[in-house]
């Protein structure tokens, strides 16, 4: 049976308010509440709270038929939490009814598997505790920043224990193979691959205003693929119903009319954990170069395209190490925000149909506002880094140190407690001698 | 198309931005081909570059009848005007104009330049235009800049051909809002006869529309360009000091907001110690400036080398690590693209026309000099925004040419003339 996986994604980055030089070292608060607030609450009410619902009663209505999977940043769920409480709940509520997947993905929306195994490895963690604190799931399927995957991070990912990851059905790695298989990674056989299918992800994502389509003829549009074809992955953001394609445009009602036509045809829906247990891999799949859903290249261009956008990833990961190191709540929280990839996206220089999508999400006027905003709020942050750790220890020779002290508390403590121990018998034995004494 | 233009000034003997947009413009004009221009000037010096326009000197234009011998003439103008054509206009003199001073050929002595008696300058250019008018064949009248505006109206009421007029600056740029009467109302009077007005930005055909009140169908932009530099040129490597170099280059006057880049200064100066800043020209707000740098504690590192020409200019940017142009109100502000061309990242106002079409430069407010610090600090401070700037900027500069410029201007002609 054809099964259609539908993906939807959440994420909203912590937006940095107006930084200037002169406030490094001075000001240590980075973020634009009012603009954060102010975005995600019109995006929430246009989007997100609207196609829960219209989620929601797909799947009522369909008797459970309809299926999809979501993903939500850390950084989006902090917010949310903070300003949209009642999305929560949906989420939750369509987590409860057992046909929404919660996929897991880095917290901060990062490139850290691009820099950093040991970062990636801690966010996807961090993230999979929220999402299990949040709704009582653990992510069994990863969706990495942007569906940015290539073989050089398979065997880590599938390490961190996820079955099967979703990426990009981009047209220079598939040739003339189709995404509507599943695949396996290369360097990690047991890992299994889902790939988007641009065209019908495209016809809703773009196309929908200016070129509509009825649930029918959509639906027909995958009826009519080779008998072969099994799986159509429809990954996007979740801005896509309501936002991109608004209410106006009739997407809701379209995306609602989709499980009866479906069942109609004998299509199905599925999830990606489901697709991962059941559907077998075709064939391996060798991504040498790293991939994305971002830009025309479908490559790694869109954040890290130009020098301006090279300097700051070196920069901000230059510290990594330091950061990890040290227990300074804020921090860290800090070192969290300031790793979305959002931030190099806005810096990029290019032009045309790609310039155009990156200045209509930048808060910035130039991509060179973007720069030295960013930079100006990570020489301050650095410049906290150092106050914990001056930068003339080295890395290895700090770690030695912390060990050290570390061990030496920890031995402070036996210590304490043997001490602790020691006086209770004192003081028992005494009170003996006490009792034996009067008695005497 | 033969086109006849009235101009101001012409390199290599150029007082302003003016001199340099009329040179590109023209020889942009000529690259398109199947063009005959000729470029009225008040005063040629003969040095002129003459392939693709033919120069006229106003001071060479007889408005009074001298007999005179051929040999006298070739011997005392023969450098600037052929004596064919001395004797072609003085068969056009339409006046009797000997009350005026007039030297030995029957023409009037020119200085080509700005001087107190500007508007007596500008009355007897459009008299010599009534000559040259009734001379010479063309089809279109074009006149750059105020100055040239009565004169290009005479040619086309001696005519009847159309009048385009390029609107360079207006007096509200100059002046900061404070116009003088007499010049606005040249000014108006060249817009309102003119059959097209060509304005070098939006900024500036925003200006034209709504302070001198023209119909904005006849109002279209043509931005300015740069004509690319010669190799010797971008060759120059001069010597800077160790710290980074941070420069405003042009007159220090009301127009070009040197106050902010010296505020600017001040701010970057307190956080960081790397940068000497440069204030290179001369003009009415000098003194002030210094007073100003001193009063803010910053002379030591805040320079004022005085009025740069020439190659000067070249060398002043290749010595430089940022440009900024602050200008309060800049109709266009063509030195932004020569920092580009080398290679300099160049910082602009958000009120200079050049704004309308740059994206390799960072642009801010003329009074936020908050962000103006700050784009300089970020420029000096972080390679990767130096490199991108410089390369991206020079790229971008060089698909800024005159010839598309020129294109523009021809198509309007076309449409002027109803083809």
């Amino acid at each position: 049976m054809k099964s259609i996986c539908f993906y939807f994604q959440i994420h909203q980055p912590m937006r940095l308010k107006r930084y200037r030089f002169f406030d490094i070292g001075n000001d240590h608060y980075y973020y634009d509440n009012f603009a954060n607030e102010d975005i995600l609450t019109r995006i929430a009410h246009r989007s997100y709270i609207p196609a829960a619902d219209t989620l929601l009663r797909m799947i009522k209505d369909s008797g459970g038929a309809f299926k999809c999977a979501i993903s939500v940043t850390g950084i989006a769920l902090e917010q949310l939490e903070q300003y949209v409480p009642e999305f929560i709940d949906r989420m939750q509520a369509l987590v409860a009814t057992g046909c929404v997947e919660i996929l897991g993905e880095t917290y901060s929306h990062s490139l850290a598997s691009l820099a950093d195994p040991e970062e990636f490895a801690l966010q996807c963690k961090e993230h999979d505790d929220k999402i299990l604190q949040l709704f009582g799931t653990t992510p069994r399927v990863l969706r990495n920043t942007e569906l940015i995957y290539c073989d050089e991070i398979a065997p880590q990912i599938l390490a961190m224990g996820y079955k099967g990851v979703i990426t990009e059905g981009a047209k220079h790695i598939l040739g003339w193979k189709s995404p509507d298989y599943i695949y396996s990674a290369a360097d990690a056989p047991d890992l299994k691959l889902l790939l988007k299918n641009d065209a019908l992800t495209d016809r809703i994502n773009y196309h929908f205003s200016s070129d509509p389509i009825t649930a029918d003829q959509y639906i027909a549009q995958i009826a009519d693929t080779p008998a072969e074809e099994q799986i159509f992955n429809i990954f996007m953001n979740m801005e896509t119903l309501g936002e991109t394609q608004p209410a106006e445009s009739g997407i809701f009602q379209f995306m609602e009319a989709l499980p009866r036509f479906a069942a109609e045809r004998g299509i199905g829906f599925i999830t990606p954990s489901e697709a991962v247990d059941t559907i077998p891999a075709v064939a391996s799949l060798e991504i040498l170069h790293p991939i994305s859903w971002a830009d025309e290249a479908r490559d790694t261009s869109a954040w890290l395209g130009n020098d301006l956008q090279r300097e700051a990833f070196r920069k901000l990961y230059s510290v990594a190490e330091r950061v990890r190191l040290c227990d300074d709540r804020r921090l860290k929280q800090d070192w969290m925000y300031l790793q979305a990839s959002d931030h190099l996206f806005y810096m990029s220089t290019k032009h045309r149909a790609d310039g155009s999508i990156h200045s209509l999400f930048s808060p910035y006027e130039s991509p060179f506002q973007a720069f030295t905003n960013y930079m100006n709020v990570l020489a301050d942050f650095i410049v906290r880094v150092e106050e914990q750790y001056p930068l003339s220890i080295e890395n290895e020779e700090l770690n030695a140190l912390l060990t050290t002290i570390r061990n030496q508390s920890r031995e402070i403590e036996t210590l304490n407690k043997e001490l602790a121990s020691a006086r209770k018998d004192i003081d028992h034995y005494n009170e003996e001698r006490k009792a034996r004494a009067t008695k005497a | 198309m033969k086109a006849l233009m009235f101009g101001w000034e012409f390199p290599p003997h150029i007082l302003g931005g003016l001199g340099t947009a009329s040179y590109g413009l023209t020889r942009g004009m000529w690259q398109c081909g199947d063009m005959d221009i000729t470029f009225v000037i008040p005063k040629p010096f003969g040095d002129e570059e003459k392939h693709f326009a033919n120069i006229i000197g106003a001071s060479q234009v007889p408005i009074a009848w001298r007999d005179v011998s051929r040999d006298y003439v070739e011997q005392r103008i023969g450098r600037v005007m052929s004596p064919d054509l001395y004797f072609r206009l003085r068969d056009h003199i339409y006046a009797d104009f000997n009350y005026m001073r007039t030297n030995d050929l029957g023409c009037i002595e020119f200085s080509g330049r700005y001087p107190d008696n500007l508007i007596d300058e500008i009355n007897n250019y459009s008299i010599t235009a009534g000559v040259i008018a009734r001379t010479l064949d063309f089809d279109i009248i074009h006149s750059h800049d105020w100055l040239t505006y009565p004169a290009g109206i005479h040619a086309k009421q001696v005519t009847g051909k159309p009048l385009v007029i390029h609107v360079h600056a207006t007096d509200f740029d100059r002046s900061r809002g404070n116009v003088n009467p007499t010049v606005f109302n040249i000014e108006r009077d060249g817009m309102l006869n003119a059959d097209h007005i060509i304005t070098v930005s939006n900024l500036t055909r925003d200006t034209v529309i709504n302070k001198y009140g023209i119909d904005p169908a006849k109002v279209t932009t043509v931005h300015n360009a740069v004509t690319p530099l010669d190799s010797d040129i971008l060759d120059i490597k001069a010597s800077k000091p160790k710290e980074k170099v941070v420069t405003f280059l042009g007159r220090i006057t009301m127009q070009k907001g040197p106050e902010y880049f010296v505020e600017a200064a001040a701010k970057v100066l307190k956080n960081n110690h790397n940068v000497r800043f440069v204030m290179a020209g001369s003009g009415d707000k000098m003194d002030e400036m210094i007073a100003l740098a001193a009063k803010r504690g910053i002379a030591d590192r805040f320079h004022f080398p005085g009025f740069q020409k020439g190659r000067q200019v070249y060398e002043m940017l290749s010595a430089s690590d940022v440009y900024v142009m602050p200008s309060v109100s800049e109709p266009f502000g063509i030195s932004p693209l020569e920092a580009m061309q080398m290679g300099v990242p160049s910082i602009i106002s958000k009120q200079s026309g050049c704004a309308e079409i740059l994206t390799n430069v960072i642009k801010t407010d003329y009074w936020d000099i908050d962000a103006m610090a700050d784009a300089i600090n970020a420029i000096v401070a972080y390679p990767s925004l130096h490199k991108q700037l410089k390369d991206d900027g020079l790229a971008e500069v060089n698909t800024i040419t005159w010839d598309k410029a020129g294109q523009k201007v021809i198509d309007i002609y076309h449409k002027v003339l109803g083809h």
